[in-house]
């Protein structure tokens, strides 16, 4: 499948659109606050249709993950070869993106949430030139971690993301902004530096013999990675379950669970999330985490499938404690955003226990939770937002009978909270329950102690709806206004979305069913 | 004789340059008027000459003077970042407030510069002991003289005292280690040194005291931990000019003299390839020795310069930092870790040389190195602020910046050797160094300049030189086949 526009691919377009919007929006002068404002939201309005493309010419029976000739509007060229020396023989980075199965809900995702967070960054008014660059780059970099499949690309894009998001957080942040900014700099960079060296690692050795010229050549494409006829003997991860593999497999888990965040790792997330601004909040709980999870399923579970069954139940026990810990710490919140922040913990737990069950129904369940996490808690940080943005508190108990003064308002934000908190007919229960199948087949006491989590989150979420929604509203709030027309444009795309997944989400489930069978079944036969 | 004199005279033009250069300098100062910046001008423009010259010698490959130094790609590639170096630091000087009071001994000031190239020049080709021993003072003497010249600051001075000090004492152990190595092996050039060893010496402990004490010289030169304490005053007291200077030209230099002599003189031809399996060294667990000297450096730089507010000595400490992340590249001494090296070299060549210029103009308009008066600064002069967050991200080595590519390949040199620890040393270690990168970013963008608001305006020369480096290091981040085809093509040196 290959989908072109003036001879560019349409994933190079969905990538770097927004780099096209950076330079206009840095050619404005900066009075033109509209104009920027309309430029971010045109780029990132295109990157939707662009998934919707994309989602219509989607071809759901096509494998993908280690065969290059099923991944569909690939792209690949040469970037960086250097001739073959005698030494190390010929070096070739490429310039190789394409989806399958995995990725395409992700890109999907990521085109919708950059575009809501546009919307619901209007009313940013500081340094908003800054502001929607910084932002337009961020999303660059996001879609383009979904879809390299080089790993060189795919460690240059997640990178990428890593300033453009300080600066979001650390200049446009609340009051302990440069902190939380350079907390989560610093773990995710430490996350960095551990992939960039399993990267080397796997560069030495990996090398495939290109058959016309019979030339060995180093390579980071990822696919070649995951075949272990690929592997030079000798070389440091040469061999299944050797020690060098495991610590190679557990470098890359440490990197993606500092960004999923997975218990231990977590500790910036509810900081970052508290004071970054609004959107960003979105942005980094609707998309960012999905990194972490996504980064799991695309590298450490098929190119080290030997760690990966080794490690299943390390993943799974963490994945257990970060459902219940982040459910409990949410309990214990008066912060609207801090409650998400760690009730995000505690989702991303659910997605880690699916995939760690390497089955079909676990891995399905898993990214379909993804997919929902992101919707779900796009929406409520947008909830938090728009309170936030009228009374400037964010407080759960400065506030109380909402319902009465907001109906809307209450209204959207209690679907929000249903679909967290997994009632079904809402999309996150679809996810959380093929999540639970898949895992309660691999480990039947960990599945059992996690579904625990779901009580304490329906307790939490309740009681947050007590204390904000119901009741009695203290006098000042009670002229509050209800949704603007603007508000309403970035809530219901979101809300539909919520509902139909609940009802019907055969659609998502397609897309991605046939390459994730494929990839439990590469993970039982080691690669093969 | 005379015939090899002559075809050598003829390898040698770029030198020639450097000392025609230096006596027109001289010449101009007697003629000229003195209150301005010809002379940098005429300066430019030898050094313009003189990289032509270089550039004619590509594909050289041979010995000039009876061996007493080698023309061949390496020392091309070293002469080029030398030359860029110098080009540079004449449009910083250009400039430059600091050296306005000294308008009137400018002549002194590129005479220096010019003695201290040449001197680099040297030392990036000799292959006799004698001449590197020369070319070692030769830099090392003019340097000692630009860390004092502006000699009414008391900084300047108390610097420039330590520096000549520290290197009196290190370039008299590093004679010594010389001395005996010419006793053991009755030769001077190094190839000379290389067949003695390689013929079996009688008691290897001189040699190893004497690779030691050579070690210190250079050592001292590259500011290796535990050589370093010098650095921090010498470049905290030094015209900013100057200190990008040292912090650039002269670790580069002897860098290249380090790798030429280590892989010339005491590396058997034969093993090459083999990792740290040098047959003379039996005995002696040099890369050992070395890796603990790179880890001691990037630890102790990156740990010191956290506490710094002086952007000159938080630089500074960088810098030792960074000559640990070279010496990476030299405990492996593969073909793959020395292209490392030199891919290392050019691409820091730039983005040091950028944080410095940077911190030059801010010096200049705010009459301050304190990084905590860079508050508010990226809304006072954005592009001057965008730029130092480029330069410093590289200097951590974020992609899509050259910095990325000098830690990816000097990363992997180590980790395709086996060296994992180290590896690992200096990725913990990297992100130490975000630490006080970032700090400096943080302060110019995340608060607000206490009460002054007027945007700092910069002409548009100096906009222009900042964009001469910028560009390369956001250039080489994302296409680095030339400069790493060129590295490659430079591993070739005369005798190997």
């Amino acid at each position: 499948m290959e989908l072109q526009l003036f001879g560019i691919g349409i994933l190079t377009w969905i990538v770097f659109i927004p780099i096209v919007g950076v330079i206009i929006v840095l050619l404005l002068p900066e009075e033109k606050q509209n104009a920027i404002r309309s430029v971010a939201a045109a780029v990132t309005g295109i990157q939707v249709i662009l998934a919707g493309i994309i989602f219509k010419n989607f071809d759901r029976s096509m494998l993908g993950i280690n065969d290059a000739s099923s991944f569909q509007f690939v792209e690949q060229f040469k970037w960086i070869t250097v001739e073959a020396v005698p030494w190390v023989g010929k070096i070739e980075i490429t310039y190789f993106m394409g989806i399958d199965g995995l990725s395409v809900l992700m890109v999907i995702l990521t085109a919708l949430i950059s575009f809501i967070g546009v919307i619901s960054s209007w009313n940013i008014g500081k340094m908003v030139k800054g502001y929607f660059a910084l932002y337009l780059l961020l999303v660059t970099g996001m879609m383009g971690v979904f879809v390299s499949l080089d790993f060189f690309l795919f460690f240059i894009f997640w990178e990428v993301m890593l300033l453009p998001m300080y600066f979001l957080i650390g200049i446009w942040g609340g009051p302990r902004r440069e902190y939380a900014a350079i907390k989560f700099f610093l773990y995710t960079f430490v996350g960095g530096i551990l992939m960039l060296l399993v990267m080397l690692a796997l560069y030495f050795s990996v090398a495939y013999t290109n058959t016309a010229t019979g030339e060995t050549i180093h390579t980071f494409n990822i696919l070649h990675m995951m075949n272990p006829a690929n592997y030079v003997e000798g070389s440091i991860l040469y061999g299944v379950d050797t020690t060098w593999r495991y610590v190679a497999w557990l470098a890359l888990f440490i990197n993606f669970a500092i960004k999923i965040p997975l218990f231990p790792f977590h500790t910036w997330l509810p900081d970052a999330h508290v004071e970054a601004p609004t959107p960003i909040s979105v942005i980094l709980a609707g998309v960012l985490l999905k990194l972490g999870t996504y980064g799991l399923l695309r590298l450490s579970f098929p190119i080290f499938p030997d760690g990966t069954i080794y490690f299943m139940y390390l993943m799974a026990v963490l994945g257990m404690i970060s459902i219940i810990y982040g459910a409990f710490c949410a309990m214990a919140q008066d912060d609207f955003k801090k409650l998400i922040a760690y009730s995000s913990v505690s989702h991303m737990g659910i997605v880690v226990l699916g995939i760690a069950a390497l089955n079909t129904q676990g891995m399905v369940g898993g990214v379909l939770q993804m997919f929902n996490h992101g919707i779900i808690t796009a929406v409520l940080f947008l909830v938090v937002g728009v309170i936030y943005d009228r009374t400037k508190k964010r407080g759960l108990n400065d506030f109380g009978g909402l319902a009465n003064v907001m109906p809307r308002y209450t209204g959207v934000a209690i679907v929000g909270m249903f679909a967290a908190l997994g009632l079904p007919g809402l999309n996150g229960f679809v996810s959380e329950l093929f999540s639970f199948l898949g895992a309660f087949d691999s480990f039947r006491w960990i599945t059992i102690i996690s579904v625990t989590g779901i009580i304490i989150t329906a307790a939490y979420i309740l009681w947050t709806i007590q204390r904000v929604f119901l009741g009695k509203s203290p006098d000042e709030y009670l002229n509050l206004p209800d949704l603007t027309a603007r508000e309403m444009v970035a809530f219901v795309p979101l809300l539909i979305l919520i509902i139909l997944l609940g009802v019907y989400p055969a659609p998502a489930i397609e897309l991605m069913n046939s390459s994730l069978s494929h990839l439990v079944e590469l993970i039982g036969n080691g690669g093969n | 004789m005379v015939e090899n004199i002559l075809n050598s005279i003829g390898h040698f033009y770029p030198e020639i340059s450097i000392v025609v250069t230096l006596c027109a300098v001289i010449i101009a100062d007697l003629l000229l008027k003195r209150e301005n910046h010809t002379i940098s001008w005429i300066f430019l423009a030898g050094l313009t000459v003189t990289g032509l010259l270089v550039l004619q010698q590509t594909g050289i490959n041979s010995s000039i003077f009876h061996d007493m130094a080698a023309v061949d790609p390496f020392a091309v590639f070293f002469k080029v970042i030398l030359i860029i170096a110098s080009f540079f630091i004449v449009l910083f000087s250009i400039k430059s407030r600091e050296l306005d009071p000294y308008l009137s001994r400018l002549a002194e000031y590129y005479m220096l510069i010019a003695g201290m190239l040449l001197g680099m020049f040297l030392m990036v080709g000799s292959t006799n002991l004698l001449l590197i021993y020369l070319a070692f003072e030769m830099t090392s003497i003019s340097s000692y003289v630009l860390a004092g010249f502006t000699k009414r600051a008391l900084k300047s001075a108390e610097g420039s005292v330590k520096y000549i000090m520290y290197g009196a004492v290190s370039s008299g152990i590093m004679l010594y280690g010389i001395s005996l190595l010419i006793g053991i092996t009755s030769a001077t050039d190094i190839y000379g040194v290389n067949a003695a060893l390689a013929a079996g010496i009688e008691q290897p402990i001189i040699l190893y005291i004497a690779i030691l004490m050579i070690i210190v010289g250079i050592g001292f030169k590259i500011a290796l931990v535990p050589f370093h304490f010098w650095a921090p005053d010498v470049y905290e007291g030094a015209p900013i000019t100057i200190t990008a200077y040292l912090s650039v030209a002269s670790k580069v230099a002897a860098i290249a003299l380090m790798i030429r002599l280590f892989k010339v003189s005491f590396m058997d031809a034969g093993s090459v390839q083999i990792i740290g399996d040098w047959p003379i060294f039996e005995g002696l667990n040099w890369n050992m020795l070395l890796a603990f000297m790179a880890a001691m450096a990037m630890i102790a730089g990156n740990l010191t310069a956290l506490k710094q507010d002086n952007i000159k000595r938080m630089l500074a400490y960088s810098s030792i930092a960074h000559a640990g992340y070279i010496l990476m590249g030299f405990v492996v001494l593969t073909d793959e870790g020395i292209t490392a090296i030199m891919i290392y070299v050019f691409l820091y060549l730039f983005m040091n040389l950028g944080a410095f210029y940077v911190a030059m103009l801010f010096s200049n308009k705010l009459s301050t190195e304190s990084i905590e008066k860079y508050k508010g600064l990226g809304y006072r002069a954005p592009m001057e602020c965008i730029a130092m967050t480029i330069f410093l991200i590289a200097l951590t080595g974020f992609p899509p910046t050259a910095g990325f590519v000098a830690k990816l390949y000097i990363f992997g040199a180590a980790i395709s050797a086996g060296w994992i620890w180290l590896a690992l040393i200096a990725g913990v270690t990297t992100v130490i160094s975000l630490f006080y990168y970032i700090r400096v970013v943080r302060n110019m963008f995340f608060f607000k300049s206490d009460g002054i608001s007027e945007p700092l305006v910069f002409d548009a020369g100096s906009k222009v030189i900042l964009f001469l480096l910028l560009i390369p290091v956001l250039l080489f981040g994302v296409y680095f086949t030339p400069i790493i085809e060129f590295a490659r093509y430079s591993l070739k040196m005369f005798g190997m």
